[in-house]
C-alpha cells in the first residue's frame, strides 16, 4: 500500500492507462501546459506529448462532442471538465449523443469515452458552481456514473472506466483532491464498476453515503459510537449501476437506514435508494428510511447560509436518532 | 427619466405575408453551375450512369416512402431529401469510400449513397428488424458504420462537434481519411457550430463542414433566422470556404473533390455552403405556408436529376432507352424494398434491451 493524495491516484490511473493503450488521450481546459487546474494531469504532457494531452478552449459542448466523435471513430478519450457544473453546457453531447448513439444505430457504433472532473459543492462558490450532477446523469440509460470518496476507489475505478467500452462519467471533488489515503500498489489495480463497499461495519443502522458525503458519514459514525450506536457505512462508489444487493444485505442486518446525498432532494440517489429499500426490504425495516440531502434551494454565498445549506454531521446524527427512536 | 418611444416594436423579420412586389421570393440564390464537362472532371460514361441511377434511386425511394407513410405503414417523422440529391451523390462520388460522412436527420439519401440498400432503408422506415439500424433508429437514424456513414442525427447542430471528432481521430491515427459533416441551414445558428469551427481551425482538423442551405429552417426562411450570407461565418474563423450550386451534380462533384484533396493534403478544415432546395415540406405534417407554389416551381424547373438526364442525352453518353432501363430497374428495386419491409418482422420483444451497452449482460435499473 502507498499513501497517495486523491489527485495522485487519479493521475496514476490515467498515466497507467495511457501507457497501456495508445488510443487513450486526455483533453480539457488547462490539462496540458498548465498541468491541470487541480493537478490531476500534472506531468502527463511531458510524458505523452501534445498529441495525447490536449488543451481545449472553454467550449464544453464543442470539445465534449469532439471527444464523442473521436470515441465513435476508434479512440478512447478522457474528457476532463473543470467541474461538472460547466459540463451542463455539454449535456447535449453526453445525454443526446454519447448515451444514445449505440442504441439508435442498432448497435453499430460504440462510444468508449470517460467524462471526468469535480462534482458538487466546493465551499462558498455560489449557486452555479455547487451542484451535484451524479444522480441527474444516472437517470439516463446508457451511462455509467461513478463518484468515489477515497483515493483507492478512485484509482481502481478510473482505470475500469477508461477500459470500459461504454460512456462513463467519473466524478471527483475539488475538496477531496488533497485527501490522502492508502492505495493498493497491486500491479494493474482494477475495481469493477458497480461494486460498492462496506467501509465500516455496524449493527444498528446502515448509512449509505458516497463521494464527499462518505466522509460526513464517517464523522457522524464516530460521534454516534460514543453513544454506543454502531453504524454500518456502505459506499456505493458507483451510482449506476448501483450495488443494490450490498445495501439490502446491510438493511436486513440493521433494519434501519439513513441515506446521505450531496444532491438536492427531488429524484436523487437518496430518493431512489429509499424506494428500492421499501421494495426489496419492506419487512425488514424497523423505521422509515431517512435521508440527509441539500435543501431544495440554490447554493448561497454567505457563510452562515452556506453552513445551513450544506449537509452537516448534526443532521446525520439527528437522522440516525430518528430511525433508532433515540430522540 | 428617458422618454418612451412611439411606434411598433418587432423582432424577427417577417415572412412572405409581407411581400408586395409580386416577384417570386427565392429561398436561396444559386451560384453559377460549373462549365466543366464530364471528361474534364474525369467522369466516365459508366460513372455518369451510376450517378444517374444513384440520384434516381434516392428520389424514387423517398416518393415510395412518402406513399407508404400516407398509407399508414409506419409512423414517426419523415424528412424528405427530394430536390437535394445532387449533394449526396456528387459528394460520395468525390470522396474516397473510407472517408467519413455524418449528417442530420434528412439522411435517407446519404445512407443510400453509402451502401444502405433500398431494402435495409425501407425496412428501417417501417421499424423492422431487417432495417439498417435494426429498427431502433427509424427515419432520422439511418447508419452504416462499416461504410463510414456514421448516421443521421436528430438534434439540430448536435452532430457538428461529432463530425469534428471523427476528423480528430483520423488526424490522431494519421490514416489519410477525412471527415465530412452535413447539416441544414437551421444548424448554423447553434453554438455547437461555432465552438466546433473554432476548435477545428485551431487544431487543424481534416474536416469539411457543409451546410446544405435549402432556404428554410423548417418554416423559417434563411433571411428570417440568420444574418449575412451563411458562408461568411468561415471568415470569422479564418477558415477556407466555398459556395456551390447544389442543383447541379457536376458542380458538387468538382468542388468537393478539389476541397477533399486540399483537406487531405493540408489537414485544414473547410466550411462549404451548398445551396439547394427541398421540394417537400420540412416533415410530413408541413402545410408549407411559408413559401409560394411559384417559388417551388422555379426550382423544380432546374431539377438536378432532369439536368443530369438532359446532359447524358444531349452529349450522347447513353440513349434514352438505356436510361429508361435504369429507371425501371430502380423502380423495381424500390417496389421490392416496400414488399421486403412489409414482410419483414418487427424486432423481437427482447431486442428492447439490446444495443444499450457493449457487454452481453448489462445492468438495467428497475
Amino acid at each position: 500500500m502507498a499513501e497517495l493524495q486523491f489527485r495522485e491516484a487519479i493521475k496514476a490511473a490515467i498515466d497507467e492507462e495511457m501507457a497501456r493503450d495508445e488510443k487513450v488521450l486526455v483533453m480539457g481546459e488547462e490539462v496540458a501546459e498548465y498541468n491541470g487546474a487541480y493537478k490531476t494531469t500534472e506531468g502527463l504532457l511531458d510524458k505523452y506529448g501534445y498529441k495525447r494531452v490536449i488543451d481545449t478552449p472553454i467550449s464544453e459542448l464543442g470539445f465534449a462532442g469532439i471527444g464523442v466523435g473521436a470515441a465513435m471513430n476508434g479512440l478512447r478519450p478522457i474528457v476532463e471538465f473543470m467541474t461538472f457544473n460547466f459540463a451542463v453546457l455539454a449535456a447535449d453531447q453526453i445525454i443526446n449523443h454519447a448515451s444514445k448513439v449505440k442504441y439508435m444505430t442498432g448497435g453499430q457504433i460504440d462510444c468508449p469515452i470517460v467524462f471526468r472532473g469535480p462534482n458538487a459543492s466546493a465551499g462558498q462558490l455560489g449557486a452555479t458552481h455547487s451542484v451535484a450532477y451524479d444522480s441527474m446523469y444516472a437517470h439516463f440509460p446508457g451511462l455509467k456514473v461513478i463518484y468515489t470518496s477515497e483515493p483507492d476507489d478512485a484509482k481502481g475505478l478510473l482505470k475500469s472506466a477508461i477500459r470500459d467500452d461504454n460512456p462513463v462519467l467519473f466524478m471527483e471533488s475539488e475538496q477531496m483532491y488533497g485527501l490522502k489515503g492508502e492505495v493498493s500498489d497491486e500491479e494493474d489495480y482494477i475495481i469493477p464498476i458497480g461494486k460498492g463497499k462496506i467501509k465500516r461495519e455496524g449493527e444498528q443502522v446502515t448509512l449509505v453515503a458516497h463521494g464527499k458525503m462518505y466522509h460526513l458519514a464517517v464523522q457522524a459514525a464516530k460521534e454516534l459510537a460514543k453513544d454506543g450506536v454502531e453504524c454500518e457505512i456502505i459506499d456505493p462508489r458507483t451510482v449506476k449501476p448501483l450495488d443494490l444487493p450490498l445495501i439490502i444485505e446491510s438493511i436486513k442486518k440493521t433494519n434501519r437506514c439513513v441515506i446521505l446525498d450531496e444532491a438536492h432532494p427531488f429524484g436523487g440517489l437518496a430518493a431512489e435508494v429509499g424506494f428500492l429499500i421499501q421494495r426489496e426490504a419492506f419487512d425488514y425495516l424497523d423505521a422509515p428510511v431517512q435521508r440527509v440531502t441539500l435543501p431544495d434551494v440554490c447554493a448561497p454565498f454567505a457563510k452562515n447560509l452556506f453552513d445551513l445549506w450544506y449537509p452537516s454531521v448534526k443532521q446525520v446524527v439527528d437522522a440516525v436518532n430518528q430511525v433508532t427512536y433515540r430522540n | 427619466m428617458a422618454k418612451k418611444k412611439s411606434g411598433n416594436v418587432e423582432f424577427a423579420p417577417r415572412g412572405i405575408g409581407d411581400e408586395k412586389s409580386g416577384a417570386v421570393q427565392k429561398g436561396v440564390d444559386l451560384p453559377a453551375a460549373t462549365k466543366s464537362k464530364h471528361k474534364d472532371l474525369g467522369l466516365s460514361a459508366a460513372k455518369l450512369k451510376a450517378m444517374y441511377e444513384q440520384m434516381y434511386l434516392q428520389r424514387r425511394f423517398e416518393e415510395r416512402a412518402m406513399q407508404q407513410y400516407q398509407k399508414g405503414k409506419f409512423g414517426g417523422f419523415l424528412h424528405l431529401y427530394i430536390g437535394q440529391e445532387a449533394i449526396s451523390t456528387g459528394t460520395t462520388f468525390a470522396l474516397n469510400d473510407d472517408d467519413d460522412i455524418i449528417t442530420a436527420y434528412r439522411d435517407h439519401g446519404w445512407g443510400l449513397c453509402r451502401g444502405i440498400s433500398a431494402n435495409e432503408g425501407m425496412a428501417e422506415l417501417f421499424g423492422k428488424a431487417t432495417g439498417c439500424s435494426r429498427g431502433k433508429g427509424g427515419s432520422m437514424h439511418f447508419a452504416k458504420a462499416e461504410n463510414h456513414f456514421w448516421g443521421g442525427y436528430g438534434i439540430v447542430g448536435g452532430h457538428i462537434p461529432i463530425g469534428g471528432g471523427l476528423a480528430f481521430a483520423n488526424k490522431y491515427e494519421q490514416n489519410g481519411r477525412i471527415s465530412t459533416c452535413f447539416f441544414g441551414d437551421g444548424a448554423v445558428d447553434q453554438g455547437a457550430l461555432h465552438e466546433t469551427f473554432n476548435i477545428a481551425q485551431l487544431w487543424k482538423l481534416p474536416a469539411i463542414f457543409v451546410v446544405e442551405n435549402n432556404g428554410y429552417s423548417m418554416g423559417t426562411a434563411a433571411r428570417r433566422h440568420t444574418v449575412a450570407d451563411i458562408v461568411d461565418r468561415a471568415d470569422g474563423y479564418g477558415m477556407k470556404s466555398a459556395v456551390i450550386n447544389g442543383m447541379d451534380v457536376f458542380s458538387v462533384y468538382e468542388k468537393m473533390k478539389e476541397i477533399a484533396d486540399d483537406v487531405r493534403k493540408n489537414s485544414e478544415p473547410w466550411f462549404v455552403e451548398i445551396r439547394t432546395y427541398r421540394y417537400r415540406g420540412h416533415s410530413m405534417s408541413d402545410p408549407q405556408k411559408y413559401r409560394t407554389k411559384e417559388e417551388l416551381e422555379e426550382y423544380q424547373k432546374i431539377d438536378p436529376i432532369e439536368r443530369l438526364k438532359t446532359y447524358i442525352l444531349e452529349n450522347d453518353i447513353a440513349k434514352e432507352a438505356a436510361l429508361e432501363k435504369i429507371e425501371e430497374k430502380v423502380e423495381q428495386e424500390v417496389l421490392d424494398a416496400v414488399e421486403f419491409a412489409d414482410n419483414s418482422d418487427f424486432p423481437k420483444d427482447e431486442e428492447l434491451y439490446e444495443d444499450m451497452f457493449v457487454e452481453d449482460n448489462p445492468y438495467f435499473h428497475t
